[in-house]
């Protein structure tokens, strides 16, 4: 495991590192720049930084990609977190009138934490995530991507893996960017189906007729439940996990608890005992009107996306940024390719120990050449820029910067449209 | 609108255009001149209008039978439209339908002026006149709605019938009111999905690419939409207009009266500053806190953390029943402390949203503590979370037993459990009021946790406990425990703190 390596008292060493020569400032910049369609879209971002010692500093802007890059390198932060584009610059918002610093428009955000689940997994609890309970995520990344898209009509969706033990999904789309807190938290909310906290047994109940929306997401939680619930978390198994199912049962005139409790007691597979549990449910939805998705409503519970949606909500709630470090694992947070979003494996990436130590190992011949090239053909006009970008190529980072440019590209083809179209209006006037 | 008789511009005319219809968007100011007596009691009776109409959705659901029943009955008692039809014929006594409407024109506006002044009262005013204006539109007839749309240019794509036709299936799944039937004889509109949040957010529509497919009996939500859309920018402009209404020196103090007179106290005031010791918080949390602030603080002592949530919600009502900045502070800290929290991370994470709360930090804004409303609505809780209120936000198992615990007598969970299920949760809050105060009949109608605090101390005795209290812990010889001291960081242990808890208990039933 390459994370071993990393131990978290070395970071004020490793970090400046990192931030000079591996940090994908370039690509950074193209993003938060949204190619310049809207004026002052960069100058007016919100950035944070978590410094040394949790110092954590608000209202961070700057002017230029080579401003922020320069006082990146010179502030090292922990952790970089990115807010809201606002009336002004967030770095002079004392200046102005009180009343007169807005937000105005940001990312439609979602934030998904494994914290959020520890009542239906057993493997692993608090911020401990294994590879057993990581299903949760993919199965949260599949439905809610269908949903923005389908659903919602958005194209430009980044899915980032936050470092530790959940993941980020940033909506990039204009329309997404400038919706209002009421538009954010409506589309929050549909997409909310567990309701409730700790006090709540039965935290998904489902009303006829089941919407589309719904739907959607059960055929994908039914692909992933008999291996995620039956076989990894064990839930028909162990006796306190089977009480907790069964809880979610009807508790009604045709004692379908206590019938399923005996037929239990003669079958002990787990795939047969679902079995069992879904024929009752059959059973119910021919003789009575209430309750009669019940087997649908346990799989939802189990493996329906948690989302906070209070980080959904806020124009001006902050999010952690891709590529920063998370301190406590050193991991980067890195967007994930949805191509392969099954055999993504949060532990296989890079630590900022193990990038910045594949800078230091000997050059293949191989990428000798190809550097020589590519020096040759930019004739060296931006050296340091130039060797940057061969300096992250060189480490397990460049697969990640590579997708990320990729969906960089996709956003750029939809804005130059934007762009075409203020020309031709100019050429009209 | 003309307050002064400078000029006069008036015809009958435009008063028969204004007023042919029963319902409008509010477009037109009133031009005619009113007298300052009539102006007065025009936005007086609204203002009870619109009051009943904020009591009505906290009771009942929205647009349930009983509801619009009630507001029925209210409206016609206040003079205020309550049938579509215009009927001309002068009544055996009161106001004609015209009237009725100029009346309900005129003190529209009206408020507008009084209510366009903060953010706060600006959407109390938007969310009851939409609930009003949602009343009143689904009160028409079909003809009169498809009338009101034309007469408002209120164009919306309609889908063809092959489009209908091939979304058939997710149309009928997605709307409650759709049968198949139904969707061939309905147009269906599509609008861009920002038009239709409360559809959207209820999952009661069907959506497709960004677009939502509404069905014609669905159109009141984009209709109310609209309405609230320009009802707030409307709003926003006539505060920008405003220091000339405020120069006049005899619209000024009515406005302001009328802005204070019914939206309830915020209990943002401290009344009681430094009234509490901390000593106090855990018997006063038994006896007079509400069971969402009793929850969390029960749960604040047992895991010594509380998330923002619970943070906001707690902290904003201890300032409310009088903790000052220091002791806020202190309490805390020192609760926090006892968990993962170290002091030094506390100063550095959370004192700074501490402060905040009482407006020292950030934008400086002295925030009011939460009403009932808003606890029961807005942010409600999710997996590790304490907030919330309980009536509304937990297990009704879990409430009962709950409820048990706290000693509550049998027929009285039940009472209080058919209130919950019937979704009166503040009436259910103040069923568990009256059988913990044993009072037959509370009689405030609850609508904020502080209140309830407040109603409790006098309930116990007049709040003389306070008082009596905060004394307490000066006089050693009234606390046989021994070795108590002012400060409660001071307390050695936890064993010391409890026994001296007890004691103050009964201190209280002294009272
Ligand atoms: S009704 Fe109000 S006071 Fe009572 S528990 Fe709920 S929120 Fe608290
Ligand atoms: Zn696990």
């Amino acid at each position: 495991m390459p994370s071993s390596d990393y131990d978290s008292a070395c970071l004020p060493d490793i970090l400046p590192l990192y931030y000079r020569r591996l940090f994908p400032f370039s690509q950074y910049y193209r993003w938060l720049n949204y190619g310049g369609v809207q004026k002052n879209y960069f100058q007016n971002r919100e950035f944070s930084f978590t410094l040394k010692d949790d110092i954590y500093v608000r209202y961070q802007s700057f002017t230029t990609q080579n401003e922020l890059e320069k006082e990146m390198q010179k502030m090292n932060p922990y952790k970089i977190d990115i807010g809201a584009i606002y009336s002004h610059r967030p770095n002079q918002h004392n200046t102005v009138k009180s009343g007169t610093f807005q937000a105005l428009e940001k990312e439609l955000v979602f934030d998904i934490d494994m914290t959020d689940y520890d009542d239906v997994r057993s493997c692993c609890s608090a911020a401990d995530i294994c590879p057993k309970c990581w299903t949760l995520m993919t199965i949260a990344i599949h439905i809610l991507d269908r949903a923005l898209r389908d659903d919602f009509g958005f194209q430009h969706l980044l899915w980032v893996y936050s470092g530790r033990r959940g993941v980020h999904c940033w909506v990039c789309d204009e329309a997404a960017r400038k919706l209002s807190v009421a538009a954010r938290s409506a589309v929050a909310e549909y997409l909310s189906l567990v309701k409730g906290s700790d006090e709540t047994v039965k935290k998904v109940v489902l009303t006829d007729p089941i919407h589309p929306f719904i739907r959607e997401s059960l055929v994908v939680v039914e692909r992933y439940f008999p291996r995620y619930a039956l076989q990894d978390q064990d839930v028909l198994g162990r006796k306190e996990s089977v009480d907790k199912v069964l809880a979610l049962t009807p508790d009604d005139i045709l004692f379908t608890t206590c019938k399923l409790q005996q037929e239990f007691q003669n079958e002990k597979k787990p795939e047969i005992r679902w079995k069992l549990l879904k024929d009752e449910a059959k059973r119910k939805q021919g003789t009575s009107k209430k309750n009669q998705h019940f087997e649908k409503e346990i799989m939802l519970q189990y493996c329906y996306p948690r989302l906070d949606v209070n980080v959904s909500k806020g124009v001006n709630h902050l999010l952690k940024s891709p590529f920063s470090v998370h301190p406590k694992t050193g991991r980067i947070s890195v967007p994930i390719d949805l191509k392969e979003l099954e055999t993504f494996d949060p532990f296989a990436v890079p630590t900022i120990s193990l990038i910045c130590e594949e800078l230091d190992r000997p050059r293949t011949v191989e990428e000798d050449e190809k550097s020589k090239e590519t020096k040759d053909k930019e004739n060296e006009k931006d050296t340091a820029e130039s060797r940057k970008i061969r300096d992250y190529k060189r480490t397990s980072l460049a697969k990640y910067v590579k997708y990320f440019d990729q969906f960089l590209d996709g956003m750029a083809r939809s804005w130059k449209g934007e762009l075409l179209k203020k020309s031709d209006l100019q050429k009209d006037f | 609108m003309q307050f002064s008789s400078r000029r006069k511009k008036f015809t009958t005319n435009s008063q028969a255009e204004l007023y042919g219809e029963p319902l409008q968007f509010y477009g037109q100011p009133p031009l005619e001149n009113i007298s300052l007596t009539e102006f007065e009691t025009f936005a007086v009776e609204r203002l009870k209008l619109l009051k009943t109409i904020e009591n009505l959705g906290v009771s009942y659901v929205k647009m349930s039978e009983s509801y619009t029943k009630k507001l029925g009955t209210e409206s016609k008692a206040l003079n205020f439209l309550y049938r579509p039809e215009a009927d001309d014929r002068k009544p055996q006594n009161g106001p004609t339908e015209q009237e009725k409407r100029r009346k309900d024109h005129i003190s529209h506006f009206i408020l507008r002026l009084a209510y366009c002044q903060t953010e706060d009262l600006r959407r109390w005013f938007i969310q009851q006149e939409v609930d009003l204006f949602r009343y009143r539109f689904n009160d028409l007839h079909p003809k009169q709605k498809l009338e009101f749309l034309h007469r408002n240019n209120l164009q919306y794509d309609r889908i063809t019938v092959e489009e209908k036709k091939a979304l058939n299936d997710k149309l009928v799944n997605s709307s409650y009111a759709l049968s198949g039937i139904t969707v061939v004889e309905q147009d269906v509109y599509k609008v861009p999905f920002q038009d239709a949040l409360d559809l959207v957010r209820t999952r009661k529509v069907y959506l497709k690419a960004g677009y939502v497919y509404i069905p014609h009996q669905d159109i009141v939500t984009i209709v109310i939409n609209d309405f609230r859309t320009r009802l707030s920018k409307a709003l926003a402009l006539t505060a920008r207009s405003l220091p000339a209404v405020h120069s006049d020196e005899r619209l000024q103090p009515l406005l302001n009266h009328l802005s204070h007179a019914y939206v309830g106290q915020d209990y943002s005031i401290q009344k009681n500053v430094g009234k509490i010791s901390l000593e106090q918080i855990d018997s006063l949390s038994g006896k007079s806190f509400p069971l969402c602030m009793r929850q969390i603080h029960q749960s604040l002592r047992e895991n010594h953390h509380l998330r923002h949530g619970g943070r906001m919600q707690y902290g904003l009502f201890l300032k409310g029943i009088g903790l000052s900045l220091e002791q806020a502070l202190q309490f805390w800290r020192s609760e926090f402390i006892k968990g993962k929290v170290d002091a030094d991370k506390f100063d550095k994470a959370y004192a700074y949203s501490v402060r905040h709360m009482f407006g020292k930090e950030g934008k400086r804004t002295d925030y009011t503590p939460y009403s009932c409303m808003k606890v029961i609505l807005s942010n409600a809780p999710s997996q590790g979370d304490h907030h919330g209120c309980p009536f509304r936000h937990s297990d009704p198992e879990l409430l009962k037993q709950k409820l048990q615990v706290y000693k509550v007598s049998p027929s009285g969970i039940s009472q209080i459990l058919e209130l919950v299920k019937g979704m009166h949760y503040q009436l259910a809050c103040q069923k568990y009021f009256e059988q913990t105060h044993n009072v037959e009949d509370a009689s405030f109608s609850l609508n904020h946790p502080n209140q309830y605090f407040i109603e409790s101390q006098k309930a116990l005795g007049g709040g003389k406990e306070i008082k009596r209290e905060t004394e307490a812990p000066q006089k050693p010889q009234e606390i046989p425990t021994g070795g108590p001291s002012a400060a409660p960081e001071a307390a050695a242990n936890t064993q010391d703190e409890a026994e001296m808890t007890e004691d103050l208990d009964s201190f209280f039933q002294d009272a």
